[in-house]
């Protein structure tokens, strides 16, 4: 226990990291979803063929191997930022796959009378996603979206590997001078499952106010 | 043209036409010069030149980075027998009639799907050697990621399990077998078939996940490409190419799980045509024609 009261500080950087870490990114993949979950249903075959690359592509690629690409290699041709910077562009760009296409599973939910409906008072193609079927499909998916999100909380951890002192990180250097691993690490443990906690809370709080009974 | 793309737009006219192939230039333009860009991005810094790409055509280049691959895959596999049996069993768990039961794999679950398996692999590289629980390179990497994957699995297969039609238990009961007679000759096997597709799926997410070997510089491909850029310089070239066989690899098993859902669906169809065919007498009447 005195291991993590002596290195309070230390570890609240950390924590105060994490939850910065997850907040930016959450809402840039948030955006990056709706914007590529767009394009993989827009009625142009070029950008619906952009849309599907993108997500292949950051599915099926580890977030550490593009962290690593990014913040190691993509200085050779003369692209920097700061640490905290590329950690959250990296991870947002990652989890944006998977937010579109929960977001399109969403989009899928809603019924065909309502996108026929906006066309028929003519609406465009971008009015009646903006109006209509975007506000009903997101909120058929709060809860694949919340469950996302936990999954990003515990994918920002893996800018630690890059160099990003966040939670994860902190704890380990906070062990590695007091070599109390049971308590420091089960303090970060905990302080990560009380972060998901609060995501589903959040989450469950949202869906119980929008979601559509049908 | 699916489902998706159906409600949201007719068929175009004239207008629509023109508008699509406006939009497709537009598109098109965009997408070259970013492509534009990074080209000169590379040229700018000399990172294009024939010599840099070369050692890439190399057997030798290869042989390394495939050996890196067959590691990241022996890890993946011995990860996934693991996992996949401890999910099972933690599944089995908490939907068990026993509650002490139910609660310990349901407090297991609930931990380990949110914490951090880099936090575990902290836990095994700083903590567990101090007490006496020194595992080797390769397990070092696989433990902590059987714990967090074993969670996933245990998910997959209790939604599953749930998802089965209550009846078939019933049945079984009914017939006199008991409750593990039950779930192993009935609600299993149909499960794991309806599951296949998920499975698969989480086997992307765990391959993914053995790139973690980077941490604990357990050879496997990502720190294979680590190795190999610190000894030829060749930094951004080595990391591409390794991104590259990720990308091969982990879409072709993503495109396997597609098949499997795809047939899935067809499994299903022809049940339900064949229980619709058996009792004909019942059915006169009844079917929509």
């Amino acid at each position: 226990m005195e291991a993590l009261t002596a290195h309070l500080s230390q570890l609240g950087h950390g924590l105060v990291t994490t939850v910065e870490l997850t907040v930016v990114t959450t809402v840039g993949a948030m955006l990056l979803g709706i914007v590529v979950a767009t394009l993989r249903i827009a009625p142009v075959p070029l950008l619906r063929a952009i849309g599907t690359a993108y997500v292949e592509v950051f599915q099926n690629l580890p977030l550490l191997a593009l962290l690593v690409l990014f913040v190691f290699a993509l200085p050779t041709i003369g692209i920097t930022f700061p640490l905290f910077t590329s950690a959250a562009i990296v991870i947002a760009v990652y989890e944006g796959a998977y937010l579109a296409e929960a977001i399109r599973a969403g989009i899928n939910t809603v019924g065909v009378g309502q996108a026929e409906a906006a066309r028929a008072i003519g609406l465009t193609f971008g009015q009646s996603l903006r109006h209509v079927i975007l506000p009903q499909g997101l909120r058929a998916v709060i809860q694949p979206i919340g469950n996302i999100c936990i999954a990003l909380l515990m994918n920002t951890s893996l800018a630690a590997a890059v160099g990003v002192v966040e939670l994860t990180q902190a704890a380990n250097n906070v062990n590695l001078v007091e070599a109390q691993p049971i308590a420091v690490f089960t303090g970060a443990g905990l302080a990560y499952m009380l972060l998901a906690l609060i995501i589903g809370q959040v989450t469950g709080l949202l869906e119980r106010r929008l979601a559509i009974v049908r | 043209m699916n489902k998706t793309q159906q409600i949201l737009f007719d068929e175009p006219g004239p207008r629509a036409q023109r508008r699509i192939r406006i939009a497709t230039v537009l598109g098109a333009v965009l997408l070259a010069g970013a492509l534009a860009a990074a080209v000169y991005q590379f040229a700018s810094h000399g990172e294009l030149a024939a010599a840099r790409w070369e050692p890439f055509t190399t057997w030798p280049i290869w042989r390394y980075l495939l050996n890196g691959l067959w590691a990241t895959l022996r890890a993946a596999a011995a990860t996934a027998v693991l996992s996949a049996v401890l999910g099972l069993l933690l599944a089995l768990g908490r939907l068990s009639t026993h509650r002490p039961l139910r609660w310990l794999a349901g407090a297991y679950v609930e931990v380990f799907r949110t914490v951090p398996t880099l936090l575990l692999i902290y836990v095994t590289l700083f903590a567990l050697p101090q007490y006496g629980l020194n595992f080797p390179l390769f397990w070092k990497l696989v433990v902590p990621l059987v714990v967090s994957n074993s969670a996933a699995f245990a998910e997959i297969f209790r939604s599953g399990i749930l998802a089965l039609d209550r009846g078939q238990t019933e049945a079984g009961l009914a017939i006199g077998l008991r409750r593990g007679q039950v779930m192993a000759l009935v609600v299993l096997p149909q499960a794991l078939l309806q599951l296949a597709p998920s499975l698969v799926s989480q086997l992307v997410g765990l391959l993914k996940d053995t790139s973690l070997g980077f941490v604990v510089s357990y050879t496997e491909l990502l720190y294979s490409g680590q190795v190999l850029a610190s000894y030829t310089h060749l930094l951004i070239q080595t990391f591409l190419v390794v991104a590259l066989i990720y990308l091969v690899v982990n879409a072709s098993l993503s495109k396997f799980a597609r098949v499997l859902q795809a047939r899935n669906g067809r499994f299903g169809g022809r049940r339900k045509r064949r229980a619709v065919e058996l009792p004909p007498a019942l059915l006169e009447g009844n079917t929509p024609r």
